[in-house]
């Protein structure tokens, strides 16, 4: 490959790893500060990215809108609307053992799927909808570097923001019911309604996530998530970089992606017509990988523990 | 309108019968583990495939492939068990949650490494199905429902007269009190998973005479399969029968008023409604 493809390939992989960095933040909030789990990833990215399409797109018959915003508007919908989708699942799980709201969130990924693939008036269907515009891309134009930077901008805002709550006494809070809910109940906090927060909070940084992407990829069906494996990806991410940990989270993101990626010279090495085998042994290896971390290594590459040497 | 309501109501026994196999599992497997199990959808994959392997392969009738199905995912449940999920005991079960998850995506992805990602039939060519008035009834519908019966039975042998099944019961209702009395538990955990996989291979291998074989059919059956398990109570493996019947029937019976594409949510719509209702379940679950 000649420098200036790789320099390309080099921005594309970038702005990838920067939204499963979003995905993965997203799900520390949940599963890393609070032992929620979730594994409906892919239904609230893809609510986030319909949301951010129908928003920010030129007005069209073959589906809802679309009502030609600007961009930051598309993605504050993006989270807006999966914070609601995550409201309605988080108020009737909150109560419940974790495993519940994890059996609730493959039904509502479930569910979306199936709506987004079946309600044409909305998302037009199978066709998906094209034409999203790149981020600012009248004032700044079509350049990949934009989106990288744009994409690079909301992981920066996304770790701020999760880097405040988990330091935050409500971050705390988070943290004592994922360890001893009881106790937290019994010093008088109202345990499901924090876990509701720290849901939503969660949620909506997906469906952000799944907005930067609809703008990064501009055309968007319900076929083109990969949705199980993406769901799964992310897992294997926040698993692998260190649950609780932000930094962790981040760092999981690039190196799984990189891994995930690298992987690709097994379609390659395939040919294509084993694709379809050369995609399924990549995702075994994958499975087998999370498992060795999950047995070896749990805490993953950077533990959440580890600052307790340190600042506090 | 009658008529329709009862052929809807013999594929909702249909598939309800299918669906508490899958859930029997669940349930035995959360009962006796505590953690909700979410490569069972795919166990019940496998076993499909193994017996497919067995019909296409050497040419066996489905049914009497179903054995040898049913001793290899039981089989792969119990090397699983071994190899990743005994490491993760001390584990909260939140962990084995998760490692579960992706046992499930590496199961799919070995299913489709073996026997590719496309559709897959037992028999190819139409069955013959037997007509009583407007009724129709497929031969296969009256082998599921009739299997699914006789398997049931045999657990509930299995788990009232036997010392190994009342060892299972014991450990599901009470983990403590069943330690100090000397149940061997590693022992009972292995027969749970012998139990759970075999049944879920029959439960696979049914859905495939219903409809095909496709990698992802054990997946999509999970939600039901949940929604049952904790409509019935989740640990607790009669209930699932309840569970199962209940979500299959109304599965169908939805087809009338609904798309039939919108079966899961209605599957989704029973569970929710069930938690908030009476999150226990019919059969006083472990919530």
């Amino acid at each position: 490959m000649e420098l200036g493809g790789l320099a390309t390939y080099g921005v594309f992989f970038l702005t990838q790893a920067g939204i499963y960095a979003v995905l993965a933040l997203g799900l520390n909030v949940q599963y890393g500060l609070t032992g929620q789990i979730n594994i409906g990833i892919a239904g609230f990215f893809a609510v986030g990215a319909y949301t951010s399409a129908i928003l920010t797109t030129a007005t069209s018959t073959a589906h809802l809108g679309g009502f030609d915003l600007p961009f930051l508007v598309g993605i504050a919908g993006a989270m807006a609307t999966s914070a609601v989708v995550a409201v309605g699942i988080g108020w009737v799980t909150m109560r419940l053992r974790s495993d519940y709201l994890a059996i609730a969130t493959i039904g509502i990924a479930e569910i979306i799927r199936i709506v987004f693939k079946n309600e044409d008036w909305l998302t037009n269907g199978v066709r998906g909808v094209p034409g999203i515009p790149r981020p600012f891309v009248e004032t700044l134009g079509a350049n990949p570097l934009v989106s990288l930077g744009v994409v690079t901008a909301f992981v920066l805002l996304a770790y701020w923001l999760v880097e405040q709550a988990r330091r935050s006494p409500w971050g705390r809070v988070l943290r004592a019911i994922r360890e001893n809910e009881d106790g937290v109940m019994a010093a008088g906090k109202n345990v499901a309604r924090f876990r509701l927060q720290a849901f939503v909070f969660g949620s909506s940084l997906m469906g952000m996530a799944g907005g930067l992407y609809a703008h990064f990829i501009g055309f968007i069906s319900p076929e083109a998530f990969m949705p199980l494996y993406g769901t799964f990806l992310v897992w294997v991410m926040l698993i692998a970089g260190g649950a609780g940990n932000n930094r962790g989270a981040v760092l999981g993101a690039f190196a799984i992606w990189m891994l995930w990626s690298a992987t690709q010279f097994l379609t390659d090495a395939l040919g294509a017509e084993y694709a379809t085998q050369a995609g399924a042994l990549r995702v075994l290896l994958i499975g087998v990988l999370l498992q060795v971390i999950l047995i070896a290594r749990p805490q993953g590459i950077l533990p959440e523990h580890a600052r307790r040497k340190g600042r506090g | 309108m009658g008529t329709e309501l009862l052929q809807l109501a013999i594929y909702g026994v249909v598939s309800g019968s299918i669906l508490t196999l899958g859930a029997i599992g669940v349930s035995l497997i959360f009962g006796i583990l505590r953690f909700a199990h979410f490569a069972h959808g795919d166990l019940m994959t496998l076993g499909a495939y193994f017996a497919f392997s067995m019909v296409v392969g050497l040419g066996f009738p489905v049914w009497a492939s179903a054995p040898f199905a049913v001793a290899g995912a039981a089989l792969a449940a119990m090397t699983i068990d071994q190899t990743v999920y005994r490491h993760l005991r001390r584990a909260s079960p939140i962990i084995l949650l998760i490692s579960s998850f992706g046992i499930a995506i590496a199961l799919r992805s070995v299913v489709q490494l073996i026997w590719g990602p496309h559709n897959q039939v037992y028999q190819s060519g139409i069955q013959l199905p037997w007509r009583i008035g407007d009724i129709v009834i497929k031969p296969d519908h009256v082998w599921i429902v009739l299997g699914a019966v006789v398997l049931v039975i045999l657990l509930h042998l299995f788990l009232t007269r036997t010392k190994m099944g009342k060892a299972m019961r014991a450990m599901s209702d009470n983990m403590d009190l069943a330690l100090v009395s000397g149940i061997p538990s590693e022992r009972v955990i292995l027969v749970t998973w012998a139990v759970g996989g075999g049944m879920a291979a029959v439960a696979g291998i049914f859905l495939g005479m219903d409809t095909r074989l496709h990698p992802v059919m054990g997946w999509s059956l999970l939600l039901p399969v949940f929604a049952a398990a904790i409509l019935g109570g989740i640990g607790r493996p009669y209930g699932a029968i309840a569970g199962g019947m209940v979500i299959g029937l109304a599965m169908e019976m939805s087809t009338m008023v609904i798309n039939p594409t919108y079966k899961p949510a209605v599957a989704f719509a029973l569970m929710v409604l069930m938690l908030v209702v009476r999150p226990q379940g019919l059969f006083k679950g472990n919530p």
